[in-house]
């Protein structure tokens, strides 16, 4: 087979290829879009990067609601007469080409005034005239070029969130003051008594003081606020010793320079606050095109179709309604791929849905009309109508999401490693401070409360309250580097406490994508194979698919009769031969034992000749990782799937002890919690809704993706599939990170004993602090990124 | 040397000139995105050809 590659969207164009201005498409919709661009004079959208672009989806009706006004208005941003401004979040920005047609969207539509792209979020930000256009017409026109925007009910709640800043502020008022501060006590650090010097040296160390007055009591905050809190809760976190630290240095600068003492301590103050700044910032490394937080909310559309009757004109219509104003007894209209909000009766039409995110199951579920659905499934086969039983908040799903775990979870008790090295830490300083004050007071008592302050100012763990926020914030790049985004930096410390390991099934260690079908009884031959794959053809159920899909090509016979009955099988004639293909129950074979599995059975005129079993197909290194885990790790599986891969799965996975099915997603979280009660450290890799839970409950809880894009359930780290089979490496990463901290520990206690000798011995003068603090705290954040990057480099 | 308090006066009004711009800067929103005017600036506008309309014209029809 001749590989081709799609000119658009560079997908393998495996069945039929489609030549259209001498470059090959793989489908009509990447023509399509390739023609708009053309004609359009924007092929240099194909110029920037190779094959950027994704397949326009087929949308038809799906954005009808986006002609309600109570909806638009939640959408947009800004609104007047004419103008327009909305946001849109768009999964599939990825390169320059996305942001150049995106930013060159108004050559397409002239209603367009302007459009900016953030990368980083995926987002568009569209100015237009609403005169000449509508919401709708934006949005159809984006899904038109690949672009499909997500609109969720997430949008619908949104409240215009105020971005923090405050850190930003706080570092730039801290480095302005400790610039100009440098610059001010360089002078008088070399103490040379020159006349211009003993004259001016006032109005320079009285500027100190007026710069160092906002680092103290503006940037420095967080610190006095959090060891306060430390303190009434009994604790020594580190910031208390930073805290003092800062105290000190500015109640005794400023007393040295009332009393005309010395110039102070102003430059170590402001470049201690700078530095510790520095490094909160450091460690902040947020993806902003993710979201850790996810909810139900970002599945659920924002809008759907309500069929109603109109007393007046006698028919039956459609209208469209927020999601939240469904009623009990209203009738839905549920289109092919479309989200079942609520739980409901079907009416109308078979369902045919797909509840896997759910509950794990990989089955679809086929409903008759009367039968009950519930909310989260999709449905995939065709239109339905529903009628709602319950308004969307009192939904099975959503019911789920008000269970405790979820809320539970925003306050893990958590105790870093640097504030439990710091309640020992303080401990010792202020002995030796006191220690040491006692013996000056008998020596010398005019020195005395002089190596007091010196004690506790060289002390102020900078160095070591430096050394875990770099570490740790340049392990998350690295990690966010090979596609494993963490939350925030704490959790690389909870990964390398962790000692079970917990998978889910579906979705997790098997892959999304058709599995592998085995078949069972008598061989078919050529000409019964070519019978199959015609009656195949007309199918629309996703097994008959994946079923064509693997049968080899073969001439195409004509089908002479062809009945489906929905959910159950096809019965089809073809050339005098009788067919019947489904369920066991439908072709008349009684039941084998094995009927766990899902298998479609072949009857060739009255003749059973066998049946497809499709099984699970698992991720490429599955049985390496477990191997790799099994020495350091207790390694369990929770699947919300039927026993039917049970057997294969031991014979796959040996080491595995424990194999827990049909698992609710309650039942997961309580196993885990129980699991915690004996105290285990428990990482969960889950996929789905039915995971979030077990995630949220769990000490790491990881979502594993397919695309980095698609949505996953709130959890601590992100994990792209590709990379599954890695997480032994980022586990043992994260433990080396832990060691490489402990050791920086080490060396500023090394720096620290240093500074404390020549405090206790009374020596302490500004030039010493202002050369020791600096060195002290740049050579651990050296030490730390170093290593840490090399470690990374391992990955 | 009384000049030094007018050289103070100036080199901290010009600091405290460019802090406030900073700060402004901030709260515009101008760091909250850095990666895409990065890529922005790389852009050419010529890459655009403004042709004629027949051209687009010709492409329409000729798709299926």
């Amino acid at each position: 087979m001749i590989e081709s590659m799609c000119f658009h969207c560079g997908n393998n164009c495996n069945q039929t290829v489609i030549n259209f201005d001498q470059k090959k498409f793989c489908c009509n919709g990447c023509k399509t879009v390739y023609d708009i661009f053309s004609s359009h004079n924007l092929s240099s959208y194909y110029d920037l990067q190779s094959a950027p672009g994704a397949i326009p989806k087929e949308i038809k009706g799906k954005y009808d609601y986006l002609d309600t006004p109570a909806i638009i208005q939640r959408l947009t941003e800004f609104d007047n007469d004419t103008i327009k401004i909305v946001s849109f979040y768009i999964p599939h920005i990825h390169c320059s080409s996305c942001i150049w047609i995106l930013e060159n969207l108004h050559k397409l539509q002239p209603a367009i005034h302007s459009s900016q792209v953030n990368f980083p979020k995926k987002s568009v930000r569209i100015t237009f005239n609403t005169e000449k256009t509508t919401l709708k017409e934006i949005v159809v026109l984006l899904n038109a070029i690949g672009y499909e925007p997500h609109i969720s009910l997430e949008d619908y709640k949104k409240t215009n969130k105020k971005v923090n800043r405050s850190l930003i502020y706080k570092i730039g008022v801290a480095g302005f003051a400790f610039g100009n501060v440098m610059f001010l006590s360089f002078p008088e650090y070399f103490e040379v008594s020159e006349f211009w010097l003993d004259k001016y040296k006032y109005i320079f160390r009285w500027l100190m003081f007026f710069f160092s007055l906002p680092v103290v009591f503006y940037s420095a905050q967080a610190y006095f606020i959090s060891a306060y809190k430390g303190l009434q809760s009994r604790l020594l976190p580190i910031d208390v010793p930073i805290a003092l630290g800062i105290l000190v240095l500015f109640i005794r600068s400023t007393t040295e320079i009332i009393m005309d003492w010395g110039t102070g301590f102003f430059d170590s103050l402001t470049g201690l606050v700078f530095f510790l700044l520095l490094g909160k910032f450091f460690q902040q490394k947020t993806y902003s095109f993710l979201s850790f937080e996810r909810d139900y909310k970002s599945y659920f559309p924002i809008a759907v179709t309500r069929i109603y009757y109109n007393n007046n004109t006698h028919k039956r219509e459609e209208e469209n309604i927020q999601v939240y104003s469904i009623n009990k007894g209203d009738r839905i209209l549920i289109r092919n791929e479309e989200l079942i909000p609520v739980d409901a009766i079907l009416i109308d039409g078979t369902a045919c849905i797909d509840y896997s995110f759910v509950t794990g199951e990989s089955d679809l579920v086929m409903k008759q009309s009367g039968d009950t659905i519930f909310a989260g499934g999709k449905q995939l086969y065709g239109a339905i109508e529903i009628e709602a039983l319950k308004s969307v908040e009192q939904s099975y799903l959503t019911q789920l999401w008000s269970h405790s775990a979820f809320t539970k979870k925003v306050q893990k008790p958590f105790v870093n490693l640097t504030d439990i090295i710091s309640s020992y830490f303080t401990k010792v300083i202020l002995f030796i401070a006191i220690l040491s004050t006692i013996f000056w007071l008998w020596f010398d008592a005019s020195k005395a409360m002089q190596v007091f302050t010196a004690v506790l100012i060289i002390a102020c763990p900078c160095a070591l309250a430096l050394s875990r926020p770099f570490a740790l914030g340049n392990m998350l790049r690295v990690f966010g580097k090979n596609k494993f985004y963490l939350k925030n930096a704490d959790v690389i410390e909870q990964m390398a406490q962790i000692d079970t390991i917990i998978f889910d099934k579906t979705g997790t260690i098997t892959t999304k994508e058709k599995g592998t079908i085995s078949y069972h009884g008598i061989p078919l031959t050529y000409s019964e194979k070519s019978l199959l794959k015609t009656a195949l053809r007309p199918s629309n159920h996703p097994l008959s698919r994946s079923l064509y899909e693997i049968l080899p090509e073969q001439e195409i016979l004509t089908l002479n009769k062809y009945h489906e009955q929905i959910g159950k099988g096809i019965k089809a004639t073809i050339e005098h031969n009788s067919l019947k293909i489904g369920s066991a129950d439908f072709v008349g074979y009684s039941i084998p034992s094995n009927e766990m599995y899902t298998s479609v059975h072949i009857v060739i005129n009255n003749q059973h000749k066998g049946y497809y079993v499709f099984h699970n197909q698992y991720r490429n290194g599955l049985s390496k990782l477990f191997l790799e885990l099994d020495n350091k790790y207790e390694l369990a599986i929770l699947s919300g799937d039927n026993e039917g891969e049970k057997e294969h799965l031991k014979q796959l996975l040996p080491q595995l002890k424990t194999l827990l099915f049909n698992q609710k997603p309650d039942a997961k979280l309580t196993y885990i919690e129980s699991l915690q009660k004996k105290g285990k450290n428990v990482l969960m890799v889950g996929d789905g809704l039915n995971d979030a839970g077990a995630l949220a409950q769990s000490n790491v809880g990881i979502a594993l993706s397919e695309n980095i894009n698609t949505f996953s359930p709130a959890c601590d780290a992100i994990l792209s599939a590709l990379h599954f089979q890695k997480i032994e490496h980022y586990l043992r990463t994260s433990k080396n990170t832990i060691r490489i901290i402990k050791s920086s520990f080490i060396i500023s206690f090394i720096y620290n004993i240093i500074g404390l000798y020549f405090a206790v011995t009374g020596q302490l003068s500004p030039v010493i602090a202002a050369i020791l603090m600096p060195l002290s705290s740049i050579s651990i954040v050296v030490y730390v990124t170093g290593l840490t990057s090399w470690l990374g480099k391992k990955l | 040397m009384s000049i030094i308090y007018v050289l103070l006066t100036i080199s901290i009004l010009v600091a405290i000139f460019f802090f406030i711009a900073f700060i402004l800067s901030v709260k515009k929103g101008q760091y909250d995105d850095v990666y895409t005017p990065s890529i922005r600036i790389l852009f050419d506008d010529e890459l655009i050809k403004d042709n004629s309309k027949k051209n687009v014209q010709k492409t329409k029809t000729k798709d299926s």
